[in-house]
């Protein structure tokens, strides 16, 4: 049987990945991780996908995807910009940074640009608050931001030609 | 099965040591208020409006969760007790749109009538007035988030005595909302048998037969019992 | 090849490493702290170093985790030195000669930290004794550390009755915010009938600005899946689950390493250390929602579903996973273990107060001159960690207050300085112990504002499930939101307070419960910064409010 009738190769990458939790029900968290790494989010057919090879019911999936702000239903920004608004940042003024980085990219946090190139989300606390305020640029965690430095990060996202290093 | 003997408002009252409290109570004839419990179907804890105190423990305990035990003293009616219930409800009618005169439930809807009897002739909070739509696409019935108080009643009688799994709970918080499979049109559902369990379930106007206008939506909950009893007791109640 | 460890072993690996040691050790922080200032450039720039001088037989360049100073870091720390360790400071790639020049006692010219700052000086490291010292990623330093003796010693020694004892001795609390008694959970979980049971290390971490547990699973994997060992021994369960963040990836990566070595060496798996005693650890990776820091809210994450909690009795230890009794516990509770059985229950009761034992580790952050992380001994008092070890507040501001608990805590005012670190007495305060979150806010700070932080905070948190919580943050939010806009009057924060009773008293889980007291302990102690913002009461409506 083909894992999927798209024939896209990630559903085999899932497919394998199911099996090693012997498509048990309670992996289904396990299951969505893997979904959205291979992915980058998780569409209806997706989590349809997830809820036949589990034998869950639909809703079971959509209840558990939408339960948890790490995963997202819609497809993100070529880049990501994370703020962290956890207690250490946010009184080292990380709403500031937040508020420059919204100005700057003309979107609310939790949204992406109209041209996918940025989506600007928040956190609550990833862990770094000794060096707050923290923002994570694509992955990568950036120390002790004030407006200007993650203003000059999305300029330099923005025009990728001028950023040659 | 072993007895326990325990005081309820003042009362003597004996009850197999399996009993919940709120079971207990209303073998006793004392009423205690509830918006998430439903007959036969496992409870939530959830609305927190049958929580009762009880002497030597700090918390105040939901009725519907809470065993039997020996030498047990509850109280299931004080000022703090109402007022906690009284504010709940506010809490529940500030939360959603909740425009008694128009909806399909008035008069035989449950928040409704614990708001009465709660005496509540306003809200103090201020109404969030959220924007909820109705889906209208399954041929006989309705689901009005607007009016849904997610006690997850429907959710439960549909996972747990249906089921078909068809209906849960999506998002969380106050964002939370009930939604059929794939939170898709209740009428493309694949999974939904059309029994109609949620809707004799639910406790206020959000789930309605179509058809029905101001005040006709009354359920017959019998039917309901009747076959909750039947597959998880094996019972067959007819009335006679 | 599993489960052929013997005690011998350990001491053979442990020798074996040793002799691989070099007269002088170059640790490079490589947390996630450092991580973000480019620490793996920076090893990467030592190793080059070492090796273009020739260095390689007498220097060597190791990975190793949290070192505490997270303010100041990078950091790099010279051991084998003449006189004492050097620790340097806010490292870059670039430094690496200057470093090497260290080394050979020439001058480097670089930042170095002071050892004898109180930073240091006051610390009890317990917990954290291995933190950036040992190479987190491989065991065999955690084994010359003297690892997995403890479990030795309990798999041949010991019955776990007597270990459950010995936890109860050594009056350990739990350290994932409420400060229950564990030998007595233990008890409790060892005593319930079950074919079954479960032991859940809880890394979920939730308090918005804390990283102890992250540091500890980052920088000594071990320690933690040691003491789960010892657990599961303990109350007689097969299976452990380590919740962790998916915002934690490194300490999930490392974990996962050292669940693979530790397998590979038959410390976990079956027949651990030729007794009958099988145990396996699997992680399972959060998703992004506080509330499954809650225990019966994790255990339904766990299995796969929505993570709400459920009323209890029956509490997990009981009824936990899949029905079955199950242990909770905090990573930094699990970390305690292996010190306590190998120095003994009466050794960790002499630390700390009459009823808070042992040490505890504190994020401390916020608008405080040394950020890091720190263990002190409980009954240490906030100012010696405020002050003498934080260096008060930054540029000369004054230190207002500083808040403990998250959000489910409080803000402590600086009159309070003097409160003694223990369970009781933060209580007593209006806040609590917490996990180990300590935010220092200056004289800068607006209270009503940090109150609606937390209460946005947790209405976004909230789970939904029951109405006080789901509802009555919402109110209670814009109830603040109207404060702080000059738009509310006397009878807003009447509402207010009642509406603080109302959820603390109703709500389900402790997320609900816990979630008013940021906004009573700072009505408690800065009600004045609430009635500046009031409006007078507009006349003639002050007839409606008679109920
Ligand atoms: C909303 C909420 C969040 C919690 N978050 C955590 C957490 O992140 N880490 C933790 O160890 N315990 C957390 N707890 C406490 C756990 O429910 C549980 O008591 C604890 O893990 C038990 O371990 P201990 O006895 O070792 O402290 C939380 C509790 C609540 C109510
Ligand atoms: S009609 Fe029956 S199957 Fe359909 S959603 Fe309601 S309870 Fe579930
Ligand atoms: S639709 Fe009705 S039964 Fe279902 S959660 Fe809403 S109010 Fe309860
Ligand atoms: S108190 Fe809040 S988080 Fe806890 S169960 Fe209720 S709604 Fe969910
Ligand atoms: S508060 Fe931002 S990293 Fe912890
Ligand atoms: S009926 Fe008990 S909590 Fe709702």
């Amino acid at each position: 049987m083909t894992a999927h009738a798209s024939g896209d190769k990630r559903f085999k990458i899932l497919e394998a990945h199911i099996k090693k939790f012997q498509a048990r029900q309670d992996a289904l968290i396990e299951v969505l991780h893997k979904a959205q790494e291979l992915f980058g989010y998780l569409e209806d057919d997706l989590l349809l996908f997830v809820a036949h090879r589990l034998k869950l019911p639909p809703s079971r999936v959509y209840g558990v995807a939408t339960f948890y702000h790490f995963f997202c239903l819609k497809p993100q920004g070529a880049h990501t910009c994370v703020v962290c608004l956890g207690t250490a940042c946010y009184v080292k003024g990380s709403a500031k940074v937040l508020a420059a980085a919204e100005a700057a990219a003309g979107i609310k946090s939790g949204e992406t640009t109209p041209d996918s190139q940025l989506s600007l989300l928040t956190a609550r606390c990833i862990g770094a608050c000794a060096i707050a305020p923290a923002v994570v640029y694509d992955g990568q965690v950036a120390a002790k931001q004030t407006p200007e430095m993650v203003l000059a990060q999305l300029e330099k996202w923005r025009e990728p030609c001028k950023a040659t290093t | 099965m072993a007895a326990k003997t325990l005081k309820i408002d003042g009362r003597q009252v004996s009850a197999a040591e399996d009993t919940t409290v709120l079971d207990a109570a209303a073998e006793a004839g004392i009423r205690i208020p509830t918006l998430c419990h439903l007959e036969g179907v496992y409870d939530a804890g959830a609305c927190r409006l049958c929580l009762v105190e009880v002497a030597g423990t700090a918390k105040l305990l939901p009725a519907c969760t809470t065993l039997v035990a020996e030498g047990m003293e509850v109280v299931t009616q004080s000022d703090r007790l109402r007022r906690y219930r009284r504010m709940t409800l506010e809490l529940l009618l500030a939360e959603r749109n909740h425009v008694c005169a128009v909806c399909v439930a008035n008069g035989h809807c449950e928040l409704q009538s614990l708001a009465s009897e709660h005496g509540i002739d306003h809200v103090r909070y201020d109404y969030r007035f959220p924007r909820w739509g109705v889906d209208a696409t399954h041929p006989r019935f309705g689901l009005d988030h607007n009016r849904c108080i997610l006690c997850t009643r429907c959710v439960r009688v549909c996972w747990h005595i249906e089921g078909a799994g068809t209906k849960n709970v999506a998002g969380r918080g106050a964002k939370s909302f009930i939604i059929d499979d794939l939170n898709q049109p209740w009428g493309d559902s694949e999974s939904c048998t059309s029994c109609g369990k949620c809707v004799l379930a639910c406790p206020t106007g959000a789930l309605f037969d179509r058809g029905s206008t101001v005040g006709e939506m009354e359920r017959d909950r019998t039917k309901l019992e009747f076959i909750v009893n039947a597959r998880e007791k094996k019972q067959w109640i007819v009335s006679e | 090849m599993e489960g052929t460890m013997q005690g011998d072993d350990l001491a053979a690996i442990a020798e074996k490493h040793q002799g691989s040691r070099r007269k002088y050790c170059l640790r490079t922080c490589m947390s996630a702290g450092c991580m973000s200032s480019r620490a793996d450039a920076i090893k990467k720039g030592l190793d080059a170093e070492v090796k273009a001088q020739g260095l390689e037989g007498e220097v060597e360049v190791r990975r190793v985790g949290c070192m505490g100073f997270c303010g100041l870091g990078p950091l790099v720390g010279l051991d084998g030195m003449k006189e004492r360790e050097i620790l340097f400071e806010h490292v870059t790639p670039e430094d690496a000669p200057a470093i090497i020049r260290a080394v050979q006692a020439k001058d480097h010219g670089l930042q170095v930290a002071d050892p004898d700052h109180p930073f240091f000086s006051k610390q009890m490291r317990v917990v954290r004794a291995n933190g950036g010292i040992i190479d987190p990623e491989r065991i065999e330093d955690y084994v010359a550390a003297n690892g997995y003796r403890a479990l030795y010693h309990v798999l041949t020694d010991i019955r776990p009755a007597e270990v459950v004892e010995e936890i109860t001795r050594s009056g350990l609390r739990g350290r994932g915010g409420a400060g229950f008694p564990t030998g007595l959970k233990w008890g409790t979980v060892a005593k319930s009938p079950g074919a079954r049971k479960f032991v859940v290390c809880n890394g979920d971490e939730g308090d918005p600005g804390a990283y102890m547990d992250r540091s500890i699973l980052e920088s000594d994997p071990h320690l933690v899946l040691e003491g789960m060992a010892i657990a599961a021994y303990a109350v007689g369960a097969d299976q452990g689950f380590l919740y962790v963040r998916a915002e934690y990836p490194l300490a999930i990566s490392r974990l996962q390493t050292a669940i693979r070595q530790a397998k590979q060496l038959g410390l976990l798996g079956g027949g651990i250390f030729e007794t009958p005693f099988t145990f396996n650890v699997d992680i399972r990776i959060g998703a992004g929602a506080f509330v499954c820091g809650e225990e019966t809210a994790l255990m339904a994450s766990v299995e796969g579903r929505r993570g709400t909690p459920r009323p209890r009795p029956p509490f997990p230890a009981e009824r936990g996973l899949w029905g079955c009794p199950t242990l909770i516990n905090n990573v930094e509770t699990f970390a305690n273990i292996v010190p306590i059985i190998n120095r003994g229950a009466a050794w960790y009761a002499g630390i700390g107060t009459e009823r808070s034992k042992g040490t505890k580790v504190f994020a401390l952050t916020g608008k405080v001159q040394n950020n890091g992380l720190i263990e002190v001994p409980m009954g240490i008092t906030l100012r010696q960690i405020v002050e003498e070890m934080g260096g008060g507040a930054i540029g000369g501001a004054k230190v207002k207050a500083v808040q403990t608990g998250g959000p489910s805590g409080g803000c402590i005012p600086a009159e309070y300085l003097d409160t003694s670190v223990d369970y009781e007495s933060l209580t007593k305060l209006g806040s609590i112990m917490g996990s180990g979150g300590m935010v220092v806010m200056d004289d800068s700070t607006n209270m009503v504002e940090i109150a609606r932080f937390y209460m946005d905070f947790c209405r976004d948190e909230s789970c939904g499930k029951c109405i006080p919580c789901r509802a009555g943050t919402v109110q209670m939010f814009e109830l603040l939101e109207k404060i702080l806009s000059r738009k509310a009057t006397a009878r807003d924060i009447a509402m207010l307070e009642e509406l603080c009773d109302l959820v603390k008293h109703t709500s389900l889980c402790g997320l609900g419960q816990t979630a008013p007291n940021p906004v009573l302990s700072t009505l408690r102690f800065f009600r004045n910064e609430y009635t500046e913002l009031l409006q007078p009461e507009p006349a003639g409506e002050c007839a409606a409010s008679g109920q």
